[in-house]
Order: structure tokens, then C-alpha cells, then sequence
């Protein structure tokens, strides 16, 4: 018996979300499951009924019927107590829950017997979890979103352009915090070709700021500002002063500034003075993404744009609202990889396996029993990184143009040891005659070593097909066999050498032949 | 054209074939490189025919023999798949082994090339016949097993027959024996039989050598029996005090030998241990790495709609080739998608790992037949960096050198063979017929990665579906 998700509308006011969307609808009947849709669910996100319905979804006509009828409830916004009082006895609720912030929730859930797995919980260390992490694709859709209210408000071209009327220099913005949002605003901004810097207290963002585009501006002091995953933590008073002065100078040069600095279970930090407002030029905008929790801004209002010494300050709380048919595509997908980890048997029904690092820090509450906060999990331990790092660069030398590493010495001393002992037992045995031949011979090993040391790689067939046409010289030994100038000694078997010389010569005339014509076809085709 | 003319025109060509290797430095050049070996070949074959040792009488068995060789040759050379190249040289090779064989049987019976020497030069120069010898005749059948193998006319697995190390030291023990016996030999006709029972260890040696060796190492292989060529070469010349025939034999004998070197480097083997055999394909070593290695997850299959949405969605895309393009014969079609790609902005580039394919530069060539401009055909090392950058890596009919286990399992067989980072990119997409393991029969993590999408199918039939889709 299949087990049906129910998708209510969202109640909270401005939530615009819907928690999955038609086209993962299709996705999560293939894993087994039935869907009802609460009519009217996402409208906001221009999504109709009928393309509810033509994705294969049931459409409920009221909340009621659509809580009651359902097995599991996925859902965008903290669920008000109305909705849990119509909650089914027992069911299964899937959304963000915030159990840290919403402690009579929790009770109420608990009362109804019910399930819960709040995906804000979800161990985000474990890279397995990131296909589910709606934290961080929120995150991403909000940072997106941020940059283009900025533009909104902000009087002139985010690119430099230099046109018939004039030259219109680029716009420069500052985003203080590189995590999710963060870094979807820099690559944002930089991709409408504004100049980004930004700004994180923990310094191993840096690298993913320049890949994004941005310049990453140092507090000028040294401190390790990672908290443990992945958040950041509260830093030092000397580095705060340090953080105040560098966003004071920031201030004053950009045209936008865009916030997103959080830690976790505390206010937001304060960025952002009202001196610091001030000081900027009058048409600047900030974006403070972390209004709906203080704000980093001194002057922001939360969910609302106001001007303050000329300056826009955009408080907006509901940026993924503003973006909802992307926030709720992403969101939706989301949760079905979630359902794809409950349900690997594919036959629409969940089992909710505590075994699961994953799995056992997105539930909350299981049959009634608060199971949170979940126990630390065990990372397994850490491969050998550093071994695993110096391999690829021990093997840095591995071009080509004679860049070997030097031999030890005394591996070198014994192929020098060995290599005199053979020149001395040549010496001491060999004839003159042999010797000038053996002396041609080591020279040409070298030339030919020192030479092909630069064939590049690419030409390594070619180089096979032609070395192997010049080695038919020995054409050469065959030929001076076939008639050489000599009186007709007895007992020479001259038809025998003949025919073995004839032969040989026929041979290496395929090869001689044949290797530089096959050469010059691989030669011709390598082309720019 | 007087002894000394001759030796001119020697050093004339042997200065050529220097500047022959030299010039395939660089595409740009080696075209002209081939150029002065051809003009270097045509010198040294003219001085010597009208040189002293060559008599008139000769002058029609000799254009006979060239008519009939060259044109063999030609014929070969132009109606070969770029595919078959890997057969085509070590068949060549195994031509050169034979020649420089029937050349030292024929010193070896002629009177008057032995007759005046005696002592120490009469004994060197026997041994330069018999070493000789045995060199052509193990790149001979060595090449032609290689042959069977390339074409599939062989299988790739190694016969690993029991105890083959002490048979290989058992006929060298042999071969050093009769050797004794040749040099003792006081007439041509008592000296046959040891050459002779030499000659057929010889031949066993070259046969048993490859058979031990298995696909992955084909490579290794080619590029040894090029340089046993070059010796060979080496050691006629040395038979018959010829130094244009040793400079060229110890050119291409070296050249060999680097090629051999590189690849076996590529691969983090031993020379040794790939001349021994017994690893690619063989059973026993993933059995060892035992079941704590086994990858963990689900392989994700993909379309090749759903390819062909990546590949348009993506800047920058990396293309590894391995020999499953070449047996799908796909490098057209990835020309095609190539183009088509640029067209639209996408910066795509080929990523060759030094043995992708059965011998070096094998993917060059292909892709170089199907038009796919070299500058962007980079080496592994050049563009190993680029994959954190890429957004679509594409693997095509390869497996073991994009694998991660390489570099992160040190119980794997292949631990410590550089590979090309694919799982480094945003996404990767490998291309094969089935989950079966590479020739090195191990299991590949690639495959379960979560940004990694398989695309089963053969090559070519799947690659013109991506073509058709984004075309469409």
C-alpha cells in the first residue's frame, strides 16, 4: 500500500514557497508514492493545479482534507499549531522545524505521536547529505536574489561600459560573509560585471571567492574564525576592531554592500555602524541578509527597504519568496532525494533507518519521542590527506625534456661502478677495430637519448613509425650481399645469400616504404 | 662512388635521421622530420648500391626486390585504419626482427665476409652474428604475437604458463651454451646447428615473452619491440663494421627504450615487472586488494539526452579518450560534438593520459585523423589542475587511468599511477559498455561518486545520439 506525501499551502504570511513542484511530483510517483496537493499550493510559485494534476498529483480542496489524507507531509515553513492540530495521529512531517528556536512545537509534534525530520537539521558535514541540503540551496537562491534587489535599487550599470555618451564606471560591491549566500551573491554580481570584493572570517574561503570571481579582503589580524562545520564562530575583540576598521574603509569605496554574516544560536553580528552608513556615498545600497535575525546593519528594518542617509537599506526577509518558483524547484528537489534515501526499496513507503548518520540527524521526533539533538557523528577517519597530496607533487617533474629527478648518489655510484667495469673489460679484450665501432655506438645511444627526450608525447606514434622506417637501414647489410665484388670463392653458397639477401631487402623495403608513408598520413592529419 | 664518398654520404644520413627524430619535437616540424628521414634513407640506399660493394650484377634483384617491398608498403600504408596503427607497427617491427635475421644468416654462410678474420676479431664477430640473430628473431616472433594481439586475433590475457621465469632463465642458460659451441665451431656447417637451436629458443623466448603480457601493458610492450628493433639494427652493424647501421640501430634503439621507459612510468610499474608479466587482466592481484577496497553506493546511469544537456549547459568541458573510442571507432563523432560545442563557446579540450590506448600517442592520432586541432589535445599533466574548473569531465571508453583509487587506496593495484582527475570536475560522465572492471581488473570508485553519471552503451552509437540531441 502506497504511501501518499501531502503538499499543503503555506500559511505563513509572505511564504510564497510550495514544497515540491510538478515536475518532481512525477519523480517521487516513480519511487511509489502517491501525492495530494492542497488546491491552490502553488499558485505563488506558478505552479496550477492542472500542472499538478497533469503530473499525476491528486489535488485535496481544503487543508483540512489534505493533512488528514496524508501519510507524509512535506512542507516549506515552520508549521503554525493549527496545521499540527490537523495533523494525522502518527503521520510523517518533513520540512524546516528550527527545534533549537521552537521548543512548544517540538511538544505539540510529540503529543501527535508523530515523525519528524526538520531538514534544517541535516548533518551537513557528511557529503552524502548535500543532495539534500535545502539550507544551503536556499541559501543559494536568497544570495542570487539579494545581488538582483541591489541592482533594483541601485542607480546606475553594474558593468563598466565605455559607450558614445560617456564612460560608466563598473559598480563596486562588498559582500561581507562567504558562505552559501555569500558566494551565489559574488558570482552573481560578478557575472553582471561589477567589481566584488568579500570578506570572511575564515580564511580557507578565500580560494573560493577568487573562483568566483571576487577579491578576498584580509582583516588585518591573525585568527582561525571556523567554528566547526563549516559556520562561523564569535571572533576575538582585537580582531573585531581589526574587522570594523577594514569595513569602515570598505564602506567608503563600494557603492554596495551586501551582508550575509550569521553564527549559529546567536544574534547576528554587527557589521555595519550607522557611521559606516554615513559615510557612504549618497544612491549606495546594502542588502542585509540577515535581517530577519537582528540584522548586520545597524540601520536595518527588517522586511522592509528604507533610505537612510541616502543610502538604501533593503531588509528583506522573504528573498526566497521573492524567487519562488526557483526556491521551490530546488527545495522540492531536495526533499525527494530525501525521499529517495527513505524509500530505497522504491515501493512508497518510508523507513526511517536511525542506523543512518544522515537520516538520524534530519529526525527530530520518531513515533513521538524527541530524539533531538541527534549524538556527534562519527566521521570516519580522516584518509591520509597530506600522503595522498605529496604523491601527485612528487610526480611534478614528470614532464618531459630530460626533468628527471636526480638518482640517489649511491645508486648513481653503482650504474658509474658498473658502467666502468664493462668499458674495462671492452678495453682490455676488445680489438681496436671494434672499439672505433663501439664508440660510435655509446655516442649515438646518447644523441638519440638527448633527442627524443623533446619528442612531445602527442607525436610518440609518429615517432614509433618513423624510428621503425629508419631502422629499415638494414637494407643496407642485405644489400651489400646481393652482388658483392668478389671473385666467385669456392665453397660460397652465392644462390643462398642471394635468396636470403633478396628477401631481406624486401622486407625492409616494406618497412622503409610503408613506415614513412604511414608517417607522412599521421603527420599530415595533426593539425591546429 | 669511391669507400670514401660513401662514408660521406653515411654521415650525410645519419645527420638527417638525427635531425628526423629532432623535428617531431613539435607538430609544426614533423612533417620536414620526415622529410630528411625519407632523403636520409634515399642517400644511404643510393650511395651503397653505387658504391663499392654493390656490382652491376646485382642492380635488378636489387630494384626488383624494392619494387616488390615498396610496394607492399605503400599499399599498407594507405589503406590502414588509424585505428590498426598499433598492429601495423609491431607488424613492421616484426619485419625489421626478420631482416636483420636473414642478414646475419647470410654473413654468417658468406666466406668471404669471415674468411680473413682471425683471434679476438674472429670471435667478436661471431658473437656479433650470433647476438645478433637472436635479437631479429625475438623482436620477430615478439612482434608478431604483439600483432595477434592488437588485432584480437590472440587474446589479451597473459598465458601465465607455471614456473615461466625458470623456462626463461632455462633457455638463456641454453642460448649462452650453444653460443659457446658456435664460437668453437671450426667450419660454417658445424657452427649451423647451434645458430639453429638458437634460432628456435629464440623464437619460443619472443612468442613466450608477449604471450605473458596482458592488454594494458600492450603499450610497454610495442614500444620495447621498437627498440629491440633498433638494436637489432645496432647489432648488424657492429657484424658488419658498418657504423651508418649502428648510429641508426642505437637512435631507434634508445628511442625505444624511452618510449618503453615513459609508459612504464605512466602506468608507476617497474620495467621489470611489465616484462615478467601477469598483470594486466590477471585475476589474483584485485583478490588481494581484498573487500575492505570495494567501493561503496549505486551508480548512477544517465541518457544520452541528459548528456548532451550537460555538455550545452557547460564553459568548460575535458574529454578523456581511452582505447574504447578507438574499438567503437567514435573519434568522428567526438569531433562532431567538438565542433559543435566550440561553435556554441564551450571550451572544450581533450585530456590523454601517456597510455590511453595500446600504444603511445595512440588518442593523438585518432583525434588528430578525425581533425580535432592538437592545441587542444593536452597531455595529462598540462590540464591534471583544470578539472576543479571544469563543469563536465567526459570519459570515453576509459577506466582505469580516471581512477580515484589510484591516488587514494594504497591497497589497489594501481596505487600510485598518476590518473586524470575527473572526479575533481562538477560532474562527470563515463561512457561504457558495462560496469566491467578496466584491464586491470580492478574496481573503479569513479563510477559511485556522486557527481558522477554513467552513460552505458557502445560509444559510437551513444555519441551520435548526444550529437543528434544537440544538433536538434
Amino acid at each position: 500500500m502506497p504511501q501518499i506525501i501531502g503538499v499543503p499551502k503555506e500559511t505563513a504570511a509572505g511564504e510564497k514557497r510550495v514544497a515540491t513542484v510538478p515536475e518532481v511530483v512525477e519523480k517521487l510517483i516513480k519511487l511509489g508514492f502517491r501525492v495530494m496537493v492542497q488546491s491552490g499550493a502553488g499558485d505563488a510559485a506558478n505552479c496550477s493545479d492542472d500542472s499538478y494534476r497533469a503530473a499525476g498529483a491528486e489535488i485535496a480542496a481544503s487543508a483540512a482534507q489534505l493533512w488528514s489524507g496524508s501519510d507524509i507531509v512535506f512542507k516549506v515553513a515552520v508549521p503554525t499549531a493549527e496545521e499540527v492540530g490537523l495533523m494525522r495521529e502518527g503521520g510523517v512531517l518533513i520540512g524546516f522545524v528550527w527545534p533549537a528556536q521552537n521548543p512548544e512545537l517540538m511538544q505539540q509534534l510529540a503529543a501527535k505521536k508523530a515523525t519528524v525530520l526538520a531538514i534544517d537539521s541535516l548533518p551537513r558535514v557528511l557529503s552524502r547529505a548535500q543532495k539534500m541540503d535545502a539550507l544551503t540551496s536556499q541559501a543559494g537562491v536568497a544570495g542570487y536574489r539579494a545581488v538582483i534587489e541591489a541592482a533594483n535599487a541601485f542607480g546606475r550599470f553594474f558593468n563598466g561600459q565605455i559607450t558614445a555618451a560617456g564612460k560608466v564606471p563598473p559598480a563596486k560591491v562588498f559582500i561581507a560573509g562567504a558562505g552559501v549566500a555569500g558566494l551565489a551573491a559574488i558570482g552573481t554580481a560578478a557575472g553582471l560585471g561589477a567589481i566584488v570584493r568579500a570578506n570572511d572570517t575564515r580564511a580557507e574561503v578565500a580560494d573560493q571567492v577568487v573562483s568566483l570571481g571576487g577579491e578576498f579582503v584580509k582583516v588585518d589580524y591573525e585568527e582561525e574564525g571556523s567554528g566547526g562545520g563549516g559556520y562561523a564562530k564569535v571572533m576575538s575583540e582585537g580582531f573585531q576592531q581589526a574587522q570594523r576598521e577594514m569595513y569602515a574603509k570598505q564602506a567608503r569605496e563600494v557603492d554596495i554592500i551586501i551582508t550575509t554574516a550569521l553564527i549559529p544560536g546567536k544574534p547576528a553580528p554587527r557589521l555595519i555602524t550607522a557611521e559606516m552608513v554615513q559615510s557612504m556615498k549618497p544612491g549606495s545600497v546594502i542588502v542585509d541578509m540577515a535581517a530577519e535575525r537582528g540584522g548586520n546593519c545597524e540601520l536595518t528594518e527588517a522586511g522592509k527597504a528604507v533610505v537612510k542617509h541616502g543610502v538604501t537599506i533593503v531588509g528583506y526577509t522573504d528573498l526566497n519568496s521573492r524567487l519562488a518558483k526557483q526556491s521551490s524547484t530546488l527545495y522540492a528537489t531536495n526533499l525527494f532525494r530525501l525521499a529517495e534515501e527513505l524509500c530505497k526499496t522504491k515501493d512508497g513507503v518510508i523507513n526511517v533507518n536511525m542506523e543512518d548518520d544522515a537520516i538520524r540527524g534530519l529526525t527530530v521526533i520518531k513515533d513521538g519521542g524527541i530524539t533531538w539533538p541527534p549524538p556527534p557523528i562519527q566521521l570516519p577517519a580522516a584518509p591520509p590527506k597530506p600522503a595522498a597530496a605529496a604523491k601527485p607533487a612528487e610526480k611534478k617533474g614528470h614532464g618531459h625534456g630530460g626533468s628527471s629527478e636526480p638518482m640517489s648518489a649511491q645508486a648513481l655510484a653503482v650504474v658509474f661502478g658498473i658502467g666502468a667495469l664493462a668499458f674495462w673489460f671492452v678495453g682490455a679484450y676488445a680489438p681496436a677495430a671494434f672499439l672505433g665501432h663501439f664508440t660510435v655506438f655509446v655516442l649515438a645511444c646518447f644523441v638519440g637519448y638527448m633527442v627524443v627526450w623533446n619528442v612531445t608525447p602527442a607525436l610518440h606514434t609518429p615517432l614509433m613509425s618513423v624510428t621503425n622506417a629508419i631502422s629499415s637501414i638494414i637494407c643496407i647489410g642485405a644489400l651489400v650481399q646481393v652482388a658483392p665484388p668478389v671473385t666467385e670463392a669456392i665453397g660460397r653458397p652465392g644462390a643462398w645469400i642471394l635468396g636470403l639477401a633478396v628477401a631481406g631487402i624486401v622486407l625492409t623495403a616494406i618497412n622503409m616504404f610503408g613506415g614513412f608513408a604511414v608517417t607522412r598520413r599521421m603527420l599530415d592529419m595533426f593539425r591546429k | 662512388m669511391s669507400y670514401s664518398l660513401v662514408t660521406v654520404a653515411y654521415i650525410g644520413a645519419i645527420i638527417l635521421f638525427i635531425l628526423s627524430l629532432g623535428g617531431l619535437s613539435h607538430p609544426e616540424t614533423s612533417r620536414r622530420g620526415n622529410l630528411y628521414g625519407i632523403i636520409g634513407m634515399t642517400i644511404a640506399v643510393l650511395a651503397t648500391v653505387f658504391g663499392p660493394m654493390v656490382t652491376a650484377k646485382g642492380y635488378a634483384w636489387i630494384v626488383g626486390a624494392m619494387v616488390v617491398g615498396g610496394a607492399v608498403g605503400l599499399y599498407a600504408a594507405r589503406t590502414v585504419k588509424m585505428t590498426q596503427m598499433p598492429e601495423l607497427v609491431a607488424l613492421m617491427h616484426s619485419l625489421v626482427g626478420l631482416a636483420a635475421a636473414l642478414v646475419g644468416f647470410a654473413t654468417y654462410i658468406d666466406p668471404a665476409a669471415t674468411g680473413n678474420l682471425q683471434g679476438a676479431e674472429k670471435v667478436i664477430h661471431e658473437i656479433e652474428i650470433y647476438i645478433g640473430i637472436l635479437i631479429g628473431l625475438v623482436t620477430f616472433s615478439g612482434s608478431i604475437i604483439a600483432f595477434g594481439k592488437l588485432s584480437g586475433k590472440i587474446g589479451g590475457k597473459p598465458l601465465l604458463l607455471p614456473a615461466r621465469h625458470w623456462l626463461n632463465l632455462a633457455g638463456l642458460l641454453v642460448v649462452i651454451y650453444f653460443g659457446a659451441r658456435f664460437i668453437q665451431a671450426d667450419s660454417i656447417s658445424s657452427g649451423m646447428l647451434p645458430l639453429v637451436v638458437m634460432s628456435v629458443i629464440a623464437l619460443l623466448f619472443g612468442i613466450h615473452m608477449v604471450m605473458a603480457i596482458g592488454g594494458a601493458d600492450m603499450p610497454v610492450v610495442v614500444s620495447m619491440l621498437n627498440s629491440y628493433s633498433g638494436w637489432a639494427a645496432a647489432a648488424t652493424g657492429f657484424m658488419l663494421s658498418n657504423d651508418l647501421l649502428i648510429v641508426t640501430g642505437a637512435l631507434v634503439g634508445s628511442s625505444g627504450a624511452i618510449l618503453s621507459y615513459i609508459m612504464c612510468r605512466a602506468m608507476n610499474r617497474n620495467f621489470i615487472s611489465v616484462i615478467a608479466g601477469g598483470f594486466g587482466g590477471g585475476a589474483p592481484a584485485p583478490a588481494a586488494a581484498g573487500a575492505a577496497a570495494q567501493p561503496q553506493g549505486e551508480a548512477t546511469p544517465v541518457s544520452a539526452a541528459e548528456t548532451a544537456e550537460l555538455l550545452r549547459d557547460a564553459k568548460n568541458v575535458i574529454i578523456v579518450p581511452g582505447y574504447g573510442m578507438a574499438v567503437a571507432q567514435a573519434q568522428h563523432t567526438v569531433q562532431e560534438i567538438t565542433r559543435h560545442l566550440r561553435e556554441k563557446g564551450v571550451n572544450v579540450r581533450f585530456g590523454i593520459h601517456p597510455v590511453a590506448g595500446r600504444m603511445p600517442g595512440h588518442m593523438n592520432v585518432l583525434l588528430a585523423e578525425a581533425k580535432v586541432p592538437y592545441d587542444i589535445v593536452l597531455e595529462m599533466d598540462e590540464l591534471n589542475e583544470d578539472f576543479p574548473d571544469t563543469d563536465v569531465a567526459m570519459v570515453i571508453g576509459a577506466n582505469d587511468i580516471v581512477n580515484p583509487a589510484a591516488q587514494d587506496d594504497p591497497a589497489s593495484p594501481i596505487a600510485g599511477m598518476p590518473v586524470l582527475e575527473v572526479w575533481k570536475a562538477k560532474t562527470s560522465i563515463v561512457m561504457k559498455r558495462s560496469m566491467a572492471s578496466g584491464y586491470a581488473g580492478v574496481d573503479n570508485p569513479l563510477f559511485y561518486k556522486e557527481n558522477n553519471r554513467m552513460l552505458f552503451g557502445d560509444a559510437k552509437k551513444m555519441l551520435d545520439e548526444v550529437l543528434g540531441v544537440l544538433k536538434g
